[in-house]
């Protein structure tokens, strides 16, 4: 039995409340028809006595009191699943705006989905590669992982995204990947390069896109996130494939979230932000995972720009606290020109020491990362000290570093946007820019190690040089 | 049954108004399903309800029903080895009874009642018993024996006590004409007792070279460790659940990643205690609450864990606590508050957070339990703080370190350079140095304190002198202000640096670490001799034995003493030789 109610009392911002309501449940769906016929969707948020808040993903632009009917569906809000969905672009509801026919459900699926039995886990060690250095040789994605990017405005976020989308490869045995990629308020032309891009390498067939665009409706976007990340859990847990969800803008999302809370007249934590971002975000970061009774897999890559490169923001700085690691993006990288400008310092994959090494990449990876940082680091150090206190105060085994930072940047963290390095290619350019740096410095490094595979290094870095 | 009747309902507090003998913090459940929910506020006929899953689809009208008990967690043989969430459900009966995902409304008991357990009585029919005194025994796992002792309340004579195979249910012994079980209950939010509470005087040993040095942890102390994400607060917590030398463990994922709880779940029944070699999970207990999961059992989590400690303690355990993190533990408090509408105190937590915190740190303790026999336990608690940004001066911080004695500052710079563990050893203290110097004294080296002070002076000068470097060049300072520099980079990379993925380096031994500092020491003070009596700098930082100390902590455990001994002696000699050539 659907019932229908023409009892709205109040309309502000996105949130409509409604009186005389019966049986309504907190998180149903409701039908919102306007004066003109038009149906827009929107979910309580709360109930008390026969009161109900609504909130309108559509927006409420053209509602009025009098003539706006409700709907209460019944149920949470759910998608169509099945396996045509792959090829597909939906709305950041769900609905086709391809202009092909509404795909035949097999299943429908609640979008809030319910938390993973920390028991039922598997642990994500299985290496990724995406073929860039930056992020293989040092700070390492790995199946079921989720590692966001922190980036800027203005920053080549997209492009790294998508060449990790058409790189990302397990280094044994065919299988079968997917993409679900679900945009938030992103522009038409980011949009457009990702979709291009699809196109163009084929990707598109065993993709499915969720865009909301800048222009569309913004409390749409706080559904669009778990959408995708139903449609992914539906094709990693049922279909058994290998699912990398990227998710952009999160930063819009957080902003939508808050629209909200305000609307709601929440006390406010930090910044205006809901004090309850954390459980929020958590709800769909968390969603990515391996189960051990299942095949595939959920690996996300959720993109956020930093409000003023400030990680101390709340978003940045709370995505840190439930993923595992971040990928940082740097201006002054991007101002040298050096494509990708991940930092490395700051950029960490929690999950890294599980998943490189002997059996997974090559034995000598943990003791070369690790040389690799630690030498960078000092690099950076002595270039600032170089600023302060002229060249003249620079030891020898400075300038040492001073040459390896340099070349390290431009060799080993620039690459090509097309250019995909094999793991090994990876590390054997890490042993090769070691040589720079006397034996006595690389302490990280074991004595069994450095007879294996630096004597090969310096044999290749002396024909080259 | 005649039952209340919702009115409200916004995220994880419902408001039902009518509730028969409604009593606060009674466990209540909700809706057709049965949620489980406590309450948490009444106002006239009104309960206002905290509700541990997750609450879509419940509506007003629904029915309410109070169980007449308060939030209580089950005691008894099968805890250890369990994965519980907040509010003691076992995670693998979930497993088994909704799959991979928790589906709402699922009831399971948190010890298994079919499993048998064999009872060794260890009392006599005609003792005189009392609250605590021991009834008998159950080899619980190989590493722990379990202890059932007398449940509060009572008191008399044993009349009956049986031996042989029972469930938790069955009763094992008659006191006084009332039947006794294993299986015990004990609110969470009520402290067990002790019999009287006394100050520390032993460490907690976690083979962690700059904790147990430098700040070390009393056995029923209360430590926490703030820092930013990527500091390594988990990666701390993991190695002292593995390594710290208590009897049993109790792991807190609060409000953490699923993937890290999944790390635990796997490695830890791999782990070997290293004096046992058994496996670790045979003493331990997780309680894991992701982030995803609901709050309001977040909230509780905390609690839970408590409660299971201080059984453990009270059968004169050394038990140790991890709670990763306390901050998402506020946050369920914060929402919570919110919800309820009450007045926000600092950035929206609520007034009531810093006693909280304080109620919570303070369960920790040494002490002697209850029973006539006058065991020792100890309790002690290791909360991590994770503060937005890193900012020290937030609430959630600045409240813990007013109760906490013990303070590891995790430092992102630090983390930067993958100095691990990135504790930053001029902020960090521990007020249990007094305490435990007679313990060092006489059980690791005389010289312990002495070392201790020297390292610690040495690095606070180095401090100082990196402020004269950045400004004027390492130039400027004199000789032996330049040796200074020298022996702190190798406290710090030879000694403090510590890598927790190295089979030999993961773990040290009070001697080993003693040793090790006493080498790097010495090294200061022959150096500076050398240097007084005209001996190059230079010369001395090109010493053979350098490159020996800087390896010296991946020397075996058993090899350590006299390798050590060995590098010190040469050390001597070779700066002999050198002031022997001026």
């Amino acid at each position: 039995m659907i019932r229908e109610y023409q009892t709205v009392t109040g309309i502000a911002g996105p949130l409509i409340i409604a009186d005389q309501i019966e049986g309504a449940k907190f998180d149903e769906v409701v039908d919102i028809e306007l004066p003109g016929g038009e149906i827009r969707t929107g979910k309580i948020l709360e109930v008390e006595g026969d009161k109900a808040m609504i909130q309108v993903f559509e927006g409420t632009v053209g509602l009025d009191i009098k003539s706006t009917k409700i709907r209460l569906k019944g149920r949470g809000l759910e998608i169509n699943v099945s396996p045509d969905m792959l090829g597909r672009v939906f709305s950041g509801l769900g609905k086709p705006i391809d202009g092909a026919p509404q795909i035949i459900p097999i299943k429908k699926l609640d979008i809030n989905g319910a938390p993973i039995n920390p028991a039922a886990r598997d642990y994500p060690n299985d290496f990724i590669q995406t073929g860039i250095s930056s992020i293989d040789g040092l700070n390492t994605l790995s199946r079921g992982q989720k590692l966001p990017i922190f980036s800027g405005s203005g920053l080549p976020h997209s492009r790294i995204a998508a060449q990790i989308a058409r790189q990302a490869m397990v280094l044994r045995g065919e299988e079968k990947f997917a993409v679900v990629f679900g945009a938030m308020g992103i522009t038409f032309e980011e949009a457009e390069f990702f979709m291009a891009n699809f196109k163009q390498t084929g990707a598109i067939e065993n993709a499915v896109l969720y865009v909301n665009l800048a222009n569309d409706p913004a409390i749409e976007r706080i559904a669009t996130p778990r959408v995708a990340l139903t449609a992914a859990e539906y094709i990693a847990f049922e279909l058994g494939m290998h699912v990398l969800v990227i998710l952009t803008d999160m930063t819009n999302y957080c902003e939508s979230l808050r629209e909200v809370s305000a609307a709601r007249k929440e006390v406010p934590g930090r910044r205006g932000y809901p004090g309850y971002l954390y459980t929020d975000l958590a709800t769909i970061y968390e969603r990515a995972g391996r189960l051990k009774d299942k095949n595939g897999s959920i690996t996300m890559i959720p993109i956020l720009t930093m409000p003023d490169d400030d990680k101390t923001h709340p978003i940045p700085d709370l995505t840190g606290y439930i993923t595992e690691g971040q990928i940082i993006l740097d201006r002054g990288l991007d101002r040298k020109k050096i494509y990708p400008p991940i930092d490395p310092l700051p950029s960490l994959s929690r999950l890294r020491d599980k998943a490189i090494g002997e059996g997974k990449t090559r034995e000598d990876q943990p003791h070369v990362a690790n040389q690799i940082f630690a030498a960078y680091a000092r690099g950076r150090e002595v270039r600032e000290l170089l600023v302060v206190l002229g060249e003249s105060s620079l030891s020898d085994v400075d300038r040492q570093y001073l040459k390896f930072a340099e070349q390290f940047e431009n060799q080993f963290l620039s690459q090509g946007e097309n250019e995909n390095r094999t793991i090994y290619d990876t590390l054997d350019l890490a042993w090769e820019l070691l040589m720079i740096l006397p034996r006595e410095e690389l302490k990280r490094i074991k004595d069994d190690m450095y007879e294996k595979y630096a004597v090969v290094s310096q044999s290749n870095h002396a024909k080259k040089s | 049954m005649s039952t209340g009747k919702i009115i409200k309902v916004a995220g994880p507090l419902v408001v039902a108004e009518g509730v028969p003998n409604a009593r606060m913090a009674d466990v209540i459940n909700v809706g057709a399903k049965g949620l489980i929910g406590e309450i948490i506020e009444l106002k006239g006929d009104f309960a206002s309800i905290q509700v541990y899953e997750e609450t879509a689809g419940i509506g007003v009208g629904d029915p309410v029903v109070s169980t007449g008990r308060s939030l209580s967690v089950e005691l008894g043989p099968g805890l250890l080895a369990s994965i519980y969430d907040g509010i003691q459900r076992p995670l693998n009966e979930l497993l088994k009874a909704s799959g991979n995902f928790i589906e709402r409304g699922i009831s399971v008991n948190a010890l298994d009642r079919k499993k048998k357990w064999d009872f060794v009585p260890k009392a006599k029919v005609g003792d005189k018993v009392a609250t605590g005194d021991i009834l008998g025994t159950v080899q619980e796992t190989s590493l722990v024996e379990h202890r059932i002792m007398v449940p509060t309340g009572i008191k008399g004579t044993v009349e009956e006590i049986k031996k042989g195979s029972f469930t938790v249910t069955q009763p094992i012994a008659k006191i006084s004409g009332k039947e006794i079980p294993m299986l015990q209950r004990w609110p969470v939010r009520k402290p067990r007792p002790f019999a009287t509470k006394l100050p520390v005087t032993e460490p907690l040993v976690t083979g962690q070279r700059i904790i147990d040095t430098l700040f070390t942890i009393a056995k029923g102390g209360a430590a926490c460790i703030p820092g930013p994400f990527g500091s390594g607060k988990t990666v701390v917590q993991h190695q002292l659940a593995k390594w710290a030398d208590a009897d049993v463990i109790i792991f807190i994922g609060c409000g953490e990643r699923g993937n890290e709880m999944t790390d635990v779940l796997i490695e830890f029944p791999e782990l070997k205690d290293p004096k046992t070699n058994k496996s670790l999970m045979e003493r331990t207990v997780l309680i894991a609450n992701t982030s995803n999961m609901p709050i309001a059992a977040r909230e509780a989590s905390i609690y839970t864990g408590s409660a299971i400690a201080e059984y453990y303690r009270d059968m004169g355990y050394n038990v140790s606590l991890s709670a990763d993190s306390t901050s998402r533990w506020a946050e369920a408090l914060r929402e919570m508050s919110g919800r309820l509408e009450e007045m926000p105190g600092e950035e929206g937590y609520p007034a009531y957070l810093g006693t909280r915190l304080a109620g919570f740190y303070e369960r920790a303790g040494y002490g002697v339990c209850l029973g006539s026999d006058q065991r020792k336990g100890s309790f002690t608690i290791i909360g991590s703080v994770s503060p937005p940004g890193g900012d020290l001066s937030e609430p959630v911080v600045q409240n813990t370190l007013r109760i906490a004695k013990v303070f590891w500052g995790l430092d992102y710079a630090l983390a930067h350079k993958r100095h691990f563990p990135a504790i930053n050893w001029l902020l960090s203290y521990s007020l249990y140095l007094n305490n435990l110097e007679d313990y060092f004294k006489n059980s690791v080296a005389d010289d312990w304190s002495k070392l201790r002070n020297e390292a610690m002076r040495l690095l606070s000068e180095e401090a100082e002198l990196e402020e004269i470097v950045r400004l004027v060049g390492l130039d400027a300072l004199s000789g032996r202000e330049q040796l200074i520099m020298f022996v702190t980079k190798s406290i710090r990379e030879d000694f403090l640096y510590q890598s927790a993925f190295d089979p030999v380096d993961q773990y040290s031994t009070l001697k080993k670490q003693a040793s090790l500092l006493r080498v790097i020491i010495t090294l200061y003070k022959e150096s500076l001799k050398a240097l007084e009596a005209g001996v190059e700098l230079e010369k001395l930082k090109e010493l053979k034995v350098i490159s020996q100390i800087s390896r010296a902590r991946l020397i075996p455990e058993e090899k350590a003493q006299e390798e050590l001994a060995a590098i010190e002696e040469a050390l001597k000699e070779e700066i002999n030789i050198l002031k022997g050539a001026v």
